[in-house]
């Protein structure tokens, strides 16, 4: 199996390590091998192109700079970081006065950008790489039973990359399905759960997430899974704000993907973070 | 004879190498705003914003809270039946704004950006704490209680950092935006 350049991302660091712990042990069994960037920057969130782009880009570039030298494509857990990396190196590859630019202000860290490398998301390398049969193969303990609402957001899927379904993705399912779990019917999978508003416009964002929770209690799901630390993060840390918005009484537990998926590959939950939810994730045990 | 860009043809310029087509390709269709998971809260649905745009109303424009209530969700962006890259779009008004410091006072947005990305230019990695100052004058005591409650919550299970991460190799990053923009970030 193929090496990465592996980018974990500001988010990683501190308030979705479990997605970093469980990222690197589930990586482990499926024969991933994940090298850490050495030196790797943020890749400027949405902000940085809210207030420039070329400099937006030049952040990216110094990560992907960086992964170009040790010969390795890039692959990010977290959904901007991996939609940030992706497009800017996209745009660099297809633009050489875009390159030229950020050459230029490469040269301070003596790194330069050729656009010879791809970046992925981890669920990509998962669904793709690995595939729904080199994951069942290493299943030791699938999740029977369990109802799983696989809640893709927005970045792992939008913009358009090339000819995907954007309307009807399926790979979030499969790989649920992978696990031994079953995938319920979640209407709401590829709506927004309001990102950075939760901090900049607070009542759209709790209206929003509120929508995403009511939604997978109806679809019947035990727990969402998502690809996201901002995803879970807002729909996770945020239920006790939501329930007293709506008068509401949600305890939907919402865990990484890779955390559900290193159960059924029989890692102990320790090493998987599990333990550091807000909202209990023990029902999803039970 | 010289000539000044207009309005739109501003913004559609600010849409560089995000590989969208002009606002002026709108059919004014409405999928956007249909689309939008955010419209409830904005004073300008996305659609009315970009007709906006097109006829040249730039006041009303940036007097809008649209583009700051849109989560860059890009279901828009990924719908839209003109090509127009519409989360593009509310990001190059957001640039406007900010350069020309035509946004209105109550919204959070544009301040939360500014400080995170000098922050990002001072250590190379964010660090979320010195955000918070940003978005807290806007809440009310339940709401600051309630954050409270949740930071302390997220502090005990280890999800809260400390102290302000930074790269190695800080110096060259600082000359390195240095170049980018000679006047910002980097002190």
């Amino acid at each position: 199996m193929k090496k990465y350049a592996y980018f974990p991302g500001c988010s990683l660091e501190k308030v979705a390590w479990s997605y970093n712990d469980s990222s690197i042990e589930t990586a482990k069994i499926l024969g991933v091998e994940l090298q850490e960037l050495a030196d790797w920057n943020c890749c400027g969130a949405t902000a940085y192109s809210h207030v420039d782009q070329l400099l937006a880009y030049t952040l990216v570039a110094r990560n992907l700079a960086q992964a170009e030298k040790e010969g390795l494509d890039m692959v990010a857990p977290c959904s901007a970081c991996y939609k940030n990396s992706y497009f800017a190196n996209k745009y660099i590859k297809e633009d050489a006065d875009l390159s030229e630019h950020i050459n230029y202000a490469l040269e301070e860290d003596d790194l330069q950008f050729n656009g010879s490398i791809d970046v992925h998301h981890i669920i990509d390398i998962y669904a793709n790489e690995v595939g729904v049969e080199g994951i069942k193969a290493k299943v030791k303990k699938p999740l029977e039973g369990l109802k799983v609402a696989a809640y893709y957001g927005c970045q792992i899927v939008r913009p358009r990359k090339g000819a995907e379904d954007l309307e009807d993705p399926q790979f979030f399912e499969d790989i649920v399905k992978a696990m031994g779990a079953e995938a319920v019917d979640y209407p709401d999978r590829l709506r927004c759960c309001s990102a950075s508003l939760i901090m900049t416009s607070r009542r759209a964002a709790l209206d929003m997430v509120q929508k995403l929770l009511q939604s997978a209690v109806n679809s019947g799901a035990d727990v969402i899974a998502t690809a996201c630390p901002l995803c879970q993060v807002n729909l996770e840390c945020y239920q006790l704000q939501v329930n007293e918005e709506f008068g509401t009484k949600y305890k939907v537990p919402v865990m990484y993907f890779t955390q559900l998926l290193g159960l059924a590959l029989g890692i102990p939950k320790k090493k998987l973070g599990i333990g550091s939810e807000l909202v209990s994730a023990v029902p999803v045990f039970k | 004879m010289a000539t000044k860009p207009t309005f739109s043809q501003e913004i559609s310029n600010l849409l560089y190498a995000t590989h969208g087509n002009p606002t002026k390709t709108c059919i004014q269709c409405g999928t956007c705003s249909g689309t939008c998971p955010v419209a409830d809260f904005m004073d300008q649905t996305p659609r009315r914003l970009i007709g906006m745009i097109n006829a040249d109303l730039k006041e009303d424009v940036l007097d809008s809270n649209t583009y700051w209530f849109c989560a860059s969700c890009f279901h828009c962006t990924a719908r839209c039946p003109s090509g127009i890259d519409i989360a593009a779009v509310m990001y190059a008004v957001k640039r406007y704004s900010i350069w020309n410091k035509t946004y209105s006072e109550d919204l959070v947005g544009p301040t939360f950006s500014e400080t995170f990305a000098k922050s990002i230019a001072r250590s190379g990695r964010s660090f979320e704490p010195i955000l918070a100052p940003t978005y807290m004058f806007s809440m009310g005591i339940k709401e600051l209680l309630q954050e409270a409650h949740m930071g302390t919550q997220m502090m005990l299970k280890g999800r809260m950092p400390l102290l302000p991460p930074r790269i190695k190799r800080l110096d060259n990053f600082k000359k390195m935006i240095r170049r980018i923009i000679p006047l910002g970030g980097g002190k």
